[in-house]
């Protein structure tokens, strides 16, 4: 086939061909689901983004400026529950898990097809529900504390109703991947041969399914508290708002690690491929998933530790919450000893995967700060935290995800990224994002508290760093986005494995045809063989 | 406990994984209500004590015998089409439904005393809780009964057999847990509070 | 119908459950109305689940998936107890 046949015919082969709308609409297939919650949650990472410029805008000036204190609110608390819920929690999930969860253990597609469909209607119609709620733009803060989400005159319930369906929508999702890892696997791919991303997505899953209820039921009561009266959080019916709080966090704590545990999935993909080496500890990598998924569980009052919760609970969280490092410590050693005397190469995947331990590493340290009772007392709901959560959930998961996408663009589009383009979007993302968020931390030692419109002089120069650097960010999150446009017009054709990868995803072409396999393989090694000729598990 | 997989009965091992995962996701969202009960139980022994007595005892025993019994014509039906029996079926779907119906019937009878009394609620935390753990768990039932409907017609096309009622056997999984749900609520509101 | 027949022992036993329990209500026991009332629906919810649900001739894999949330279930519980009883 000529290069230009490849070029003109690239996007629509494979799984693409099939055109029109009902192609996608009715669609089983798990690729093109997985696409249209790629574009879906991308586009609120834009929205989200765009958000944040502005409220970064806002924090220029330490008085009141463009905007009113209201608005403010708002605009923080729309980029939180849009970031959160509309993009970092389905990001990496439900799309590249959707994607390449079958791919990878050589499947032809979930347990579940139609399931998988309706949740991603569900999804969407979610977003419309929740998009809808602007109309009178919630500002209660993403986290909807009672009393006042009970009380604020703004479309809390809409809002929780948005929110409600998209969190089935993963719920149906984490029970689709449960079912299918246990159930769908080729012949051959025991659980010490399926590749390290699917252990993470299997330890999401498990989080997905039992931590989002919870979340779901505690919508519902906020709907109850405000359209019935119900007074659960509500002090003058005898009610407690901590009460909220703990349910509240129940789900919100375990769902970082839905955040975060896809994402190190994907950087356990990358660094044995980009770094011609076997991953280093396996099974401590893939039990190590399972350990942050189930300590996740029992940490969630560190959220609460100044709220008024009693001095027993804050102790016994505060304990357990120091545990959850030392998983998420393996992961990270084992990376790190994957690299040494590896054969690196620095392509775009393998840069992501890079920044994101070296960001993430910050991010997860500065959480012993937060997690220690009594340093948390300082630090707590000021600008300290506002820098931890964006170390570990942007310095984390979303360079994950962009190593993520730099990895398997190739196959999911059959087209290559521009890899200087790619560069120049990295330094810039990583230049900005150091610049706008490594001020916080000062700021928050500082004192400056988080969700205020306007702070005191003092803080302003930081805050003038913080802001440039956030146009930096944007510019380079910008520039990424251009190349994967331009990229699926007019890169060049991707060929199978353009990685030499040794998941199951590289043997088939770029972009896949619609039935994954022409044959389902049998497996017969671990995917991490690189230069070696054993493979852990073989003494089971 | 044996674990047995009878070629013709049952169904796929995938199917009864999702369905018990799907009812792990119920377990916690009625669990959330639980929890508010074991809180303001906890807190307010005395006005859970005093409220609950404002329920019927004698209608709530009468509707746990009623899902009880709709448990058991579900499980007979299933056992039935097991055996490729569909006209067993045909009659154990619409017992159950008569069941379930008649168990919203005595809820609505209930609910329209309690409202007609003052009752709401916002009247105080243990009807907020009665209500709401009543009235997501009556939810759960017209689900429940809305997808028995479909099977009954289904049924009637003759769709299920000996080698296919995956189906059947996800929804009383389903009903099953309806019924469990309903074996806590019970003696929490009714009987303890 | 032989095949039938345990379910039909499993539903009299628990209408038998159901009338103890109701019983027991009506007697002032203190402490230990809860304990009996809740002793009496696990042992009706066990049964329920063994024998209507099928768990007693399940694989493990479906058993595990229909305990371990029991486990998360508890941990919500008692987590906000810990809260509560001990402000």
């Amino acid at each position: 086939m000529s290069e230009e046949m490849v070029q003109s015919s690239g996007l629509r082969r494979g799984y693409l061909e099939e055109r029109g709308f009902r192609s996608w609409a009715f669609t089983h297939d798990h690729k093109r689901i997985g696409i249209m919650y790629l574009i879906a949650t991308h586009l609120f990472f834009l929205v989200g983004g765009l958000l944040a410029v502005l409220l970064r805008l806002k924090l220029l000036t330490p008085g009141p400026a463009l905007m009113s204190s209201h608005a403010y609110n708002v605009l923080f608390t729309m980029h939180g529950a849009m970031m959160i819920f509309l993009f970092i929690i389905p990001a990496i999930p439900s799309s590249l898990g959707n994607f390449f969860i079958p791919l990878l253990i050589g499947a032809r597609d979930v347990a579940f097809p139609r399931l998988n469909l309706y949740s991603l209607w569900l999804f969407l119609i979610g977003i419309v529900v929740t998009v809808a709620s602007l109309l009178n733009p919630i500002d209660t803060g993403w986290t909807f504390y009672t009393p006042y989400s009970a009380k604020s005159a703004t479309a809390v319930t809409a809002l929780s109703l948005g929110l409600f369906l998209v969190g089935l929508s993963s719920i149906l999702t984490g029970l689709n991947f449960l079912v299918t890892i246990h159930t769908m696997r080729a012949h051959g791919m025991t659980w010490y041969r399926m590749p390290l991303f699917i252990w993470g997505m299997y330890a999401t899953s498990v989080i997905q399914v039992l931590a989002t209820p919870v979340i779901g039921m505690t919508f519902v009561l906020l709907v109850a508290e405000r359209l019935l009266g119900v007074g659960f959080f509500d002090p003058a019916k005898g009610g407690d708002p901590l009460l909220f709080q703990h349910f509240f966090w129940f789900y919100s704590h375990p769902v970082v690690y839905v955040m975060i545990l896809p994402a190190m999935g994907i950087i356990s993909e990358v660094i044995p491929t980009f770094a011609r080496k076997p991953i280093f500890g396996y099974k401590a990598i893939a039990y190590s998933a399972l350990a942050i998924a189930f300590i996740g569980f029992l940490v969630w009052g560190h959220h609460m530790f100044v709220s008024g919760m009693s001095t027993t609970a804050s102790v016994i969280f505060s304990f357990l919450t120091f545990f959850v490092a030392v998983p998420t410590g393996v992961k990270i050693f084992n990376w790190i000893a994957t690299l040494y005397r590896g054969s690196i190469s620095l392509q775009s995947p393998m840069i992501w995967a890079l920044t994101f331990i070296f960001l993430f590493i910050i991010g997860g340290l500065t959480g012993l700060f937060l997690g220690s009772l009594a340093t948390d007392v300082h630090v707590t709901d000021t600008y300290f935290l506002v820098a931890h959560f964006h170390y570990t959930m942007m310095g984390g998961t979303v360079m994950g995800l962009f190593a993520g996408l730099h990895y398997w663009f190739p196959k999911m589009t059959g087209r290559m990224l521009n890899e200087r383009w790619a560069f120049h979007a990295w330094w810039l993302i990583v230049t900005g994002f150091n610049v706008t968020f490594f001020p916080m931390f000062i700021l928050g030692m500082q004192g400056m508290p988080r969700r205020y419109a306007e702070y005191p002089a003092k803080y302003q120069p930081l805050n003038i760093v913080a802001t440039v650097g956030s146009w930096v960010l944007a510019l380079g999150i910008l520039i990424m986005f251009v190349n994967f446009i331009r990229s699926l017009r007019h890169g060049p054709a991707a060929p199978d494995n353009p990685w030499h990868g040794l998941t199951l995803e590289w043997t088939i072409p770029s972009p896949p045809p619609v039935e994954n396999f022409e044959e389902i393989p049998t497996v017969t090694d671990w995917p991490y063989s690189y230069g070696e000729k054993e493979e852990p598990g073989n003494e089971e | 406990m044996k674990s047995e997989q009878p070629k013709h009965e049952g169904a796929p091992v995938s199917a009864r994984l999702g369905i018990w995962a799907f009812l792990a996701t119920e377990l916690l969202l009625f669990g959330a209500l639980f929890t508010v009960y074991a809180v303001y139980r906890t807190v307010y022994p005395d006005l859970f004590h005093q409220e609950h007595l404002k329920l019927n005892r004698l209608l709530g025993a009468l509707n746990t015998i009623l899902l009880l019994t709709s448990s058991l014509s579900m499980a007979v039906g299933i056992a039935a089409i097991r055996r490729g029996r569909q006209q067993v079926l045909k009659i154990a779907l619409v017992l159950t439904l008569l069941l379930a119906a008649g168990f919203l019937g005595i809820k609505y009878l209930e609910w329209s005393e309690d409202f007609s009394h003052g009752l709401l609620p916002k009247s105080n935390l243990f009807f907020g809780l009665y209500f709401m753990m009543t009235g997501l768990h009556g939810l759960h039932v017209i689900f429940g009964m809305l997808v028995m409907a479909w099977l009954l017609v289904c049924a009637n096309r003759g769709q299920f057999s000996a080698d296919y009622n995956t189906p059947v056997e996800v929804t009383g999984l389903y009903w099953h847990f309806v019924d469990l749900v309903w074996i806590y609520l019970f003696p929490l509101l009714y009987l303890v509070g | 119908m032989p095949a039938y027949r345990n379910y039909v022992v499993v539903w009299v036993v628990l209408l038998l459950l159901t009338a103890v329990t109701v019983g027991v209500s009506f007697l002032s026991l203190g402490l230990w109305n809860a304990a009996v009332a809740l002793g009496i629906a696990s042992l009706k919810a066990v049964l329920v689940a063994l024998y209507f649900m099928h768990l007693r001739h399940e694989v493990k894999l479906v058993l595990g998936f229909a305990t371990f949330p029991l486990l998360i279930l508890g941990l919500i519980i008692f987590g906000t107890l810990t809260d509560f009883l001990y402000r």
